[in-house]
């Protein structure tokens, strides 16, 4: 497998080899088997897989996030120790997060020189650190202001800023945790560009991720993890996204989604100029008028916090509405609680598992039954029948394969792609009519994705309303039925059709380079009802 | 699961190694102070098993002790840190003992009659916390802890202006009316009805628990109070009742304490029950069933110490050395975490070869 030719550079061979690799987690979970992996100077490499595969551990133990069971780690052909991340730091290994680590108060040279200060009569000094900033900025082309403060900057930007502020701490190896999964696509053309000069100037770049086109497009080699043991390890250009495919998954899997056209019934969502403010008083949703019908999905393409998750939790009653007006299936949500919500039919997929969608301490019927233990069903006089809990919570256990060793396992206990089966088989399973899926498929893997996907187009032809709220624009796109694009609180774009509707041209919508007339987008959508 | 069943014994043996450390340090302290050790360690270890009086002592001082510890367990399942329990208790004290001297009743009324002012007592007085907690957001472990003592004033307030015996040396009130008292179990000791009182209360709680929409909703907020809400469980009001029935068996435990042991009513200062049921609440995890274990262990070492405090030269106080001992090892969650993490990887390396043989 190193049989091939790579690029010439001042260096050649292995800057790091991970061998033979086992962690084990406190649960018992295996995450990595023994693991091989290795990287040359001046590549990029990806690292693909499911999530779950044990991708992030690996890095983890790279960064001194995690100490391995078994295995060695060599660094320029010597054997090495991490224990910190702050000894992988000096070695010259670097991690961007996909969650920032960022301080959004601070400004940006404030936040590049973090830790490792440039100091004057013991107080920092600015102008220092704005020229330190500077100086790496135009050193690699990645041109910032230093004195904008990080909580005003885009996402590209912060992202940006991370990696400056690895590259000024020396890192010659540079670990990207799926850097596009915030990113528009125009954005991801930008940070593309920048990791080819990086590379260029002879530095190694591990790309961790799990979609295809990205490797094919700017990775050199890839290794491909699978149930926490290498699959294997290839050069790109030799090798086809149906391939990598089916070495993460196992199996092959339909990367296109298939189903039919929508046959519309009655309204079951309306929205009529609904706005929130925040407790500052910043309005979150500027007017936002929507329409879903049975048997439809309506996508909402945007990048994140542009107010879809108001939006969502708006509608399920976790906010309260502060002007405008919300109907479901003709009666408004004002003053009404969440149980009352739901009980009007509405299932919600919360974006945030871990906080709103499980109790990770609770077993896994405890977890199913959140949402209907109160039911008539579900009791005997004045006490829970635990047998029929149990009963349903194997039946949905089996339904949706979530993997586990039973319906008592701790929820804890589970990947994140059974934990989301989790979340699902109790929110599809209620007979919903309207289903608000908040990122419904974040951050679980393949496998999962697939199922939580053509549960949602299955509920859709049973006549369900689906509002799908992705930042993943893919799936958004071949999801839904009908599209809005949210920017900055508002509705900026509205597709009556999704008949060749591009990403790129999705994304100009979702950076609000451009912008539908709103009088026109509110006429259009509303319009829909009287159809 | 496999690591599931080592986490639940790892729950178990912490618990045991926790208590016999502690234990060993108290025993250690013992011999090097004690000038007839081995006098002080049998009364500690072996008095309370001496004679029937002394077990029944054991009995009595573990009735109180379930009260609070199970009042503790039902609210801190819900994972608040309400601690009134302790003012809930001494202040249905006062007001039982108001109610046992200053009422003119028959003689199965009047005891009724007593426990449910001292019940009402408590809830009221642990609704003072939930319900500023429920308004205004307040932090209920600070305004419950301040309360106790505000209790303590209130109590000792009533029973001075109200019902005083100043023949007494002390602050003490009368004698309780003879009708108000609960009817003794076994001849010669004070073990009283009490007890089967308290054996209800435990199934009740047990069942309540882990049987009923309550008892499930209150766990799942203990677990997650978000992911509750986001569910449609009503949150608000789930904390409310659950602080108020631990506010109404503290209470119900005070007023039994008081026509069931006493005559009159003598605390000099707060009784520690309802700390000490924090105490036996954590020992127990919250768990109703277990709560009665940890309170007859706690009240068996405390009996013990107090014979040895009588028959030996070592103090009484050698008690708190091995409660903080247990404390400490028992929330201290990293505790034989290695031992216990060894055992994981041990157990999944096994299944891998397993699998691969």
């Amino acid at each position: 497998m190193n049989g091939t030719q790579s690029k010439p550079e001042a260096r050649h061979g292995d800057i790091l080899r991970m061998e033979g690799i086992t962690k084990i987690y406190h649960n018992g979970f295996v995450a990595n088997n023994r693991v091989d992996f290795s990287v040359r100077y001046g590549e990029i490499h990806a690292l693909a897989g499911e999530n779950g595969a044990g991708k992030s551990t690996l890095m983890k133990i790279l960064f001194g996030e995690e100490v391995p069971q078994e295995g060695r780690i060599l660094y320029q052909g010597e054997e090495v120790r991490i224990s910190s991340p702050l000894a992988a730091i000096e070695m010259g290994i670097g991690m961007v997060h996909q969650h920032f680590m960022l301080v959004p108060s601070l400004t940006v040279a404030e936040n590049i020189v973090l830790g490792m200060e440039p100091q004057r009569f013991g107080l920092l000094d600015i102008k220092k650190a704005a020229t330190m900033t500077r100086q790496v900025a135009e050193k690699y082309g990645l041109p910032i202001d230093p004195y904008a403060r990080v909580e005003d900057l885009s996402v590209g930007l912060k992202q940006r800023v991370e990696m400056l502020k690895v590259l000024i701490r020396g890192a010659q190896v540079l670990i990207l945790d799926e850097p596009t999964a915030v990113l528009t696509p125009q954005e991801t053309v930008d940070i593309f560009r920048e990791l080819q000069t990086l590379r260029d100037m002879g530095h190694t770049i591990i790309f961790i991720t799990h979609k295809l086109s990205e490797i094919k497009q700017i990775c050199d080699r890839i290794t491909i993890i699978r149930d926490g043991q290498t699959i294997a390890v290839r050069d790109v250009e030799g090798i086809s996204e149906q391939e990598i495919s089916k070495l993460m998954v196992g199996r092959d899997v339909s990367l296109d989604i298939q189903k039919r056209k929508a046959e519309a019934g009655e309204v079951i969502l309306r929205l009529e100029d609904a706005s929130y403010y925040d407790v500052a008083g910043r309005q979150l949703l500027k007017d936002i008028s929507l329409v879903i019908k049975g048997g439809e999905i309506l996508g909402i393409a945007g990048i994140e916090g542009n107010g879809q998750n108001e939006l969502a939790e708006l509608i399920c009653g976790m906010r309260s509405l502060k002007q405008g007006r919300i109907e479901i299936n003709g009666t408004s949500v004002q003053g009404k609680s969440i149980r009352d919500i739901r009980e009007m039919g509405v299932s919600t997929v919360s974006q945030d598992r871990m906080t709103y969608g499980v109790a990770v301490e609770a077993d896994i019927t405890s977890n199913i039954m959140s949402n209907r233990y109160y039911k008539k069903a579900y009791n005997k006089g004045p006490f829970l029948d635990g047998k029929k809990m149990r009963a349903e919570s194997a039946r949905l256990v089996s339904e949706y394969s979530i993997k586990c060793d039973g319906i008592e396992t701790p929820v804890k206990m589970l990947s994140g792609g059974n934990m989301q089966k989790v979340v699902v088989a109790r929110e599809f399973s209620s007979e919903p009519s309207l289903i608000v899926a908040n990122q419904p498929t974040r951050g679980i893997d393949v496998g999962a994705a697939e199922l939580v996907r053509n549960r949602l187009i299955r509920l859709r032809d049973d006549g369900a309303a689906v509002l799908l709220i992705s930042a993943d624009l893919m799936e958004v796109l071949s999801l839904s039925d009908r599209l809005v694009v949210f920017y900055n609180g508002a509705i900026t774009a509205y597709f009556e059709s999704l008949d060749g509707l591009t990403p790129e041209e999705t994304g100009e919508y979702m950076l609000g380079l451009k912008q539908m007339e709103l009088r026109q987008i509110r006429g259009d959508i509303l319009e829909q009802q009287t159809h | 699961m496999n690591s599931r069943r080592i986490e639940r014994r790892f729950n178990i043996i912490r618990t045991l190694v926790a208590i016999a450390a502690s234990l060993g340090i108290a025993i250690v302290i013992i011999l090097l102070v004690s000038k007839d050790p081995w006098n002080a360690l049998y009364n500690f270890l072996v008095g309370p098993v001496t004679s029937l009086r002394r077990f029944c002592n054991v009995l009595e001082l573990a009735i109180p002790l379930t009260f609070c510890g199970l009042a503790v367990s039902m609210i801190f399942s819900a994972g608040l840190s309400n601690l009134a329990a302790e003012g809930s208790f001494y202040t249905a004290c006062a007001t039982t003992a108001l109610a046992a001297i200053l009422l003119d009743l028959p003689p199965v009324i009047h005891p009724i009659v007593c426990l449910l002012i001292g019940t009402a007592t408590g809830i009221l007085v642990m609704g003072i916390p939930a319900v500023l907690k429920l308004k205004w957001n307040a932090n209920e472990l600070v305004s419950s802890l301040m309360l106790n003592y505000i209790c303590l004033y209130i109590a000792t307030y009533l029973i001075r202006t109200q019902v005083l015996d100043s023949s007494l040396g002390i602050t003490g009130s009368v004698s309780f009316q003879t009708t108000a008292s609960l009817p003794n179990l076994v001849a010669g000791t004070r073990l009283h009805l009490g007890l089967v009182f308290v054996i209800i209360a435990i199934i009740v709680c047990w069942l309540t628990l882990y049987r009923t929409k309550l008892g499930y909703s209150v766990r799942m907020i203990g677990h997650n109070e978000h992911f509750s809400r986001y569910s449609g469980m009503k949150v608000g009001g789930t904390l409310l009742v659950v602080q108020l029935i631990g506010g109404a068996l503290a209470g119900f435990g005070g007023a039994t304490e008081m026509i069931g042991m006493y005559t009159r009513f003598q605390y000099q200062g707060l009784t520690q029950y309802g700390f000490d049921g924090m105490l036996i609440a954590i020992i127990a995890r919250y768990n109703p069933a277990l709560v009665p274990i940890a309170a007859v262990f706690l009240s068996y070492i405390r009996t013990g110490a107090d014979i040895m405090n009588r028959t030996s030269d070592v103090p009484m106080e050698i008690i708190s050395v091995i409660q903080a001992g247990i404390i400490m090892l028992i929330v201290a969650k990293k505790f034989l975490n290695t031992f216990e993490y060894k055992q994981v990887v041990n157990q999944s390396k096994e299944r891998l070869e397993e699998k691969e043989m």
